[in-house]
């Protein structure tokens, strides 16, 4: 049976179409999500996408936090339903306490749209299951607010938890502190990313196709639920 | 902050609604004296209207006609000329819609069509160059919203004073930063366009922002309003005072003077995220069948959309302007009028259809109003609070504004800079020099990376980017299944127009040409924006005539058609006008995006080739401008025959895959082409120039092209350029770490790459 996993679209959201088209390069079904619905329509699992969600008003995914699709996907990722948030994605994901920190200002005070080398520093979670420890992947980012933050206590209780899912590897575009451009929650179902592996699906539109291995990972996750 | 201006603006004004100058008002006091001139119209164009409606204007009418029959709008000084663009037209049966819509459409086959267009935001992106420039972008994309299409990708060209002038570090940084905000937040992929700079741009910087968007043939939409009893309805942003110093004027001048406090800011500010909302809720509407015409508001908003749609469907049109949702309420008729708020559009609804309409706004949070219907009566009425405030032919502001036959005069400057011929610049001789003289031209801000720009702007978003910056053309996916994909590219040179403005536009034009066939698209169409001083200087409209004549016979030549574009008028600081500055942009086909053509040499031990014919030519060049500050003699000899010629080869090569890159010859010529190709493939390579070194690295002779051809396909293609009579000269190999001149110099990649990122990254920070 072909998993089907749901990508939402809030007002203002952007990567979207790239993250339906990288769950069908995968082998999956994508299935549309609509912010004002209260419903998962049974979905396997779920893409917060790229973008402006409510035109970032107010602060990065503090409004999409709110919108009723999130009131189920929060208490089903509790019961561990697998969820990734892509860029503005990872922004609501932290706004809604489902991961910790949050993400500010880049460094250089200027949108950064750069090919990066990451580095998987977990490779046992639900989306990340498909590489190797330590494998190094080119991706895209792309996010004028993209500096992953955190408390010392909360970065030391990732690192503990082996929470921290990829690192910038070649030099640290935005900020982030300890170079972090992923993390995941302790169960290792919910992963925030601030690159766009969505974005590295086929090297016809992208850097690469290391992306791919996220969305394929998390196939065999559902697989095996 | 908004709802602070909005208070503030009330009180100045006053706290009581001022009663508005309506038709009764205007027959009953024909002889009151009206500010026609603070808004921009002659003598005779006020009388022209009074003879139009038969009396003197209400404040709103001559609101209306201001607008309509401003330079911007009316194309009043460069019309007449524009109609070469038709007459001279090559036959074709491409355009499904041309030149007078809101952009032209082009047939791309497969039951696609594409439309594109790009326009200036000069002005106000000198004023504030953050919103200046990002209202810039959210116009262009209505425009092709407009049309039907979903936009999907836009470009900008951009031309800025000295790099290292204090004001270019303030208009420079906020153009880009408005840039990257707008196209960022609506999800458009930024795929190329241009960065140039001069001193003729300081105190006018050019800011051209061209947006491509994809329809099905059967989905074009036009600008007209048919069938009388359907429903006018605006949706978008609500309607406040932006953008309208002019009503302002008429405001202070008929009303008493309202004071210092009533001052409207100039320039729009812009509100992506709403744009963003309106091309889905439109797409949505279009899709569901909903929309019998459709206009989007931009420069003259709701005067401009209600003459252009009742003036396109033949018919008449009844308004109720208090209907207008308002962001200040103390906003009279005129006031709405001119208003250029951001984010609106005007449908054309049939009656049945308004609930539906309304509920799919209603799903995207998009404010949709019912204002008025369609009538059958050719007139334009409008009213306020019942009170009749607008009657009038709306063609008579929209299609039938004055038309000027400005004085032409070639300046006599003209004949004694054609004479300053570049053969008296000393050149390059050793190889030390010539190694100097490259990296002068690769680490300055026109010949070096761009990405300090670029990399503020996604080029990512849509998936379906194969080629953006620092490639030769943007290259967009279309279709998934078939990889048709169109390219585009944007050129223009103000040196080479500045010498001569008939070849310096045709070599503008070649240039875009020669750019979409390097990436193995064939050209289709054209798109321009004409950059211009004052009209009212006839060695200006000297200029702007030689360039309009220059591009109608190039396209006519190379049989692509103008589809439409833009004239920027007035780019000058008192009497020193902007080096005349057509921008051209051509868009082409690509039958197979899997088989494009990147521009960097990536691949060692293939064989690099020089296509077409190298001529000492360094009129104009950016050698002469960066080694000598020199701006003399003609511009390269143009060839169209020759352009054709080597886009046939590049195509079929293409097709055929028989290269594995392709990188044009402009600015810089042959020497800052293979740095660049090295820097972007991370490749070296070792070549032999076949005659003087300094005029085969630096000459700027046009048709040309350096290829990286397919180890396996070499006799393929020698067979190919002799088939179209293009002159093929091998120059070397790809390989190693430096990019070697045999017998001259060599720099090595790492070299190449830091001299070629130092300019911005130096200036900006």
């Amino acid at each position: 049976m072909t998993a089907r996993i749901g990508v939402v679209t809030f007002p203002g959201s952007l990567d979207d179409r790239d993250a339906r088209r990288a769950v069908r390069h995968a082998g999956a079904e994508a299935v549309e999500l609509w912010h004002a619905d209260a419903s998962l329509r049974g979905v396997d699992a779920v893409i917060l996408p790229g973008g402006f969600s409510y035109g970032d008003y107010l602060r990065c995914g503090a409004i999409a936090r709110f919108a009723p699709v999130m009131g189920e996907i929060i208490p089903a990722a509790g019961r561990g339903l697998p969820v990734l948030g892509i860029c503005n994605g990872f922004q609501i994901l932290c706004e809604a306490h489902l991961l910790p920190g949050a993400l500010t200002r880049n460094a250089a005070r200027r949108f950064v749209n750069r090919d990066v080398r990451i580095r998987i520093e977990n490779a046992a979670s639900a989306w990340t299951s498909g590489y190797q420890p330590e494998q190094e992947l080119t991706v895209v980012l792309k996010s004028g607010e993209g500096a992953y933050m955190a408390d010392p206590a909360t970065l030391a209780e990732l690192e503990a938890h082996g929470q921290i899912l990829c690192r910038y590897a070649d030099g640290n575009p935005n900020g982030s502190v300890a170079d972090i451009a992923g993390i995941v929650s302790e169960a290792g179902n919910v992963a925030g990313l601030m690159p766009h592996p969505e974005h590295a699906v086929e090297t016809l539109t992208g850097p690469s196709a290391d992306g791919l291995t996220f969305f394929t990972s998390v196939l065999q996750a559902v697989a095996l639920a | 902050m908004t709802s602070q201006q909005t208070s503030a603006r009330a009180d100045a004004a006053g706290a009581s609604p001022v009663p508005p100058d309506t038709v009764v008002d205007a027959q009953a006091t024909p002889g009151r004296t009206q500010p026609y001139a603070a808004l921009g119209l002659t003598a005779d164009e006020y009388e022209r209207v009074r003879a139009v409606i038969g009396r003197r204007p209400t404040d709103a009418e001559l609101a209306i006609y201001s607008v309509m029959w401003s330079e911007h709008c009316s194309y009043k000084s460069s019309r007449r000329h524009l109609r070469q663009f038709a007459d001279k037209a090559p036959a074709t049966d491409v355009l499904l819609a041309g030149m007078g819509q809101n952009a032209g459409v082009v047939d791309i086959g497969q039951g696609y069509a594409v439309t594109f267009k790009i326009e200036s935001h000069n002005h106000p992106s000198y004023v504030e160059p953050y919103q200046g420039a990002a209202t810039g972008v959210g116009g262009i994309v209505r425009d092709i919203l407009a049309m039907g299409a979903r936009p999907i990708a836009v470009m900008d060209a951009l031309r800025f004073g000295p790099a290292d002038a204090p004001d270019t570090h303030r208009v420079l940084p906020g153009v880009v930063g408005g840039i990257s905000f707008y196209g960022n937040c609506l999800g458009l992929p930024n795929i190329g366009g241009e960065l140039a700079f001069d001193p003729c741009y300081l105190g006018n910087p050019l800011v051209n922002a061209l947006c491509v968007g994809v329809l099905r043939h059967e989905d074009l939409k036009l600008a007209a309003a048919k069938g009388p009893g359907n429903q006018v309805i605006l949706l978008g942003s609500r309607t406040g005072p932006d953008g309208i110093g002019g009503a302002s004027v008429l405001a202070s001048a008929s009303f008493g003077g309202a004071g210092e406090g009533a001052k409207r800011p100039s320039v729009q500010v812009g509100d992506p995220f709403m744009e963003k909302l309106l091309v889905e809720c439109c797409l949505e509407l279009y899709a569901a069948g909903l929309v019998v015409g459709v206009q989007d508001l931009g420069a003259a908003g709701v005067a401009c959309a209600t003459t252009e749609l009742s003036a396109g469907g033949g018919t008449g049109m009844r308004v109720s302007l208090d209907r207008v949702p308002l962001r200040d309420a103390s906003l009279g008729p005129a006031e709405i009028l001119m208003s250029e708020s951001q984010e609106r559009m005007m449908a054309i609804v049939r009656p049945a259809d308004v609930a539906p309409f309304l509920a799919i706004c209603a799903k995207w949070d998009v404010p949709a109003t019912v204002i008025g219907d369609v009538t059958d009566t050719g007139r334009l009425e409008m009213t306020w609070h019942g009170a009749l405030v607008v009657d009038i032919p709306p063609g008579s502001a929209a299609d039938e504004g004055p038309v000027y036959d400005r004085p032409v005069r070639r300046p006599r400057s003209q004949d004694a800079l054609i004479s300053d011929d570049p053969d008296r610049l000393a050149r390059p001789s050793d190889g030390a020099e010539l190694r100097a003289d490259l990296l002068l031209l690769l680490g300055s801000a026109d010949g070096g990376d761009k990405s300090w720009v670029t990399e503020q702007y996604d080029c990512y978003v849509r998936g379906d980017t194969v080629l953006a910056t620092p490639h030769d053309a943007g290259l967009l996916r279309i279709d998934e299944a078939t990889g048709l994909g169109v390219a585009l590219a944007t050129d223009g040179n103000g040196r080479y127009c500045h010498l001569d403005p008939y070849a310096g536009t045709q070599l503008a034009l070649a240039e875009a040409y020669r750019n979409v066939a390097a990436s193995g698209a064939r050209p289709l169409a054209v798109t321009n924006c004409l950059n211009f001083g004052s009209p009212e200087d006839p060695a200006v409209m000297w200029q702007f005539t030689e360039a309009v004549r220059g591009l109608a016979d190039g396209c006519q030549q190379l049989r692509v058609p103008v589809t439409g574009g833009n004239v920027s008028f007035y780019n000058q600081t008192g009497s020193a006008a902007i080096r005349p500055t057509p921008v051209v942009g051509v868009l082409g086909v690509h039958d197979d995006v899997r088989r494009r053509l990147p521009s960097g040499f990536s691949v060692p031990d293939a064989s690099i080739l020089l296509l077409g014919e190298t001529r000492p030519e360094f009129g104009g060049s950016l050698w002469a401008w960066l080694r000598h500050g020199h701006v003399g003699g003609g511009p390269p000899e143009v060839d169209l025959q020759a352009e054709q010629s080597l886009a046939e080869v590049l195509v079929a090569a293409g097709a055929q895959e028989l290269l594995l890159a392709a990188h044009d010859l402009s600015d810089g010529g042959l020497g800052l082409a293979l740095a660049e190709a090295c820097v972007a493939g991370r490749c070296g390579c070792v070549v032999t120039l076949p005659g003087d070194a300094a005029t085969f690295l630096f000459s700027e002779s046009a048709a040309r092209a350096v290829v990286l051809v397919r180890p396996s396909a070499e006799a393929s293609f020698a067979r190919l350029c002799a088939a179209s009579g293009v002159p093929a000269t091998e120059l070397g190999r790809t390989g190693g770490e430096v990019l070697e001149v045999a017998g001259k110099f060599s720099v090595p990649l790492a070299e190449l790459a830091s001299v070629h990122r130092s300019a911005l990254a130096a200036l900006f920070g």
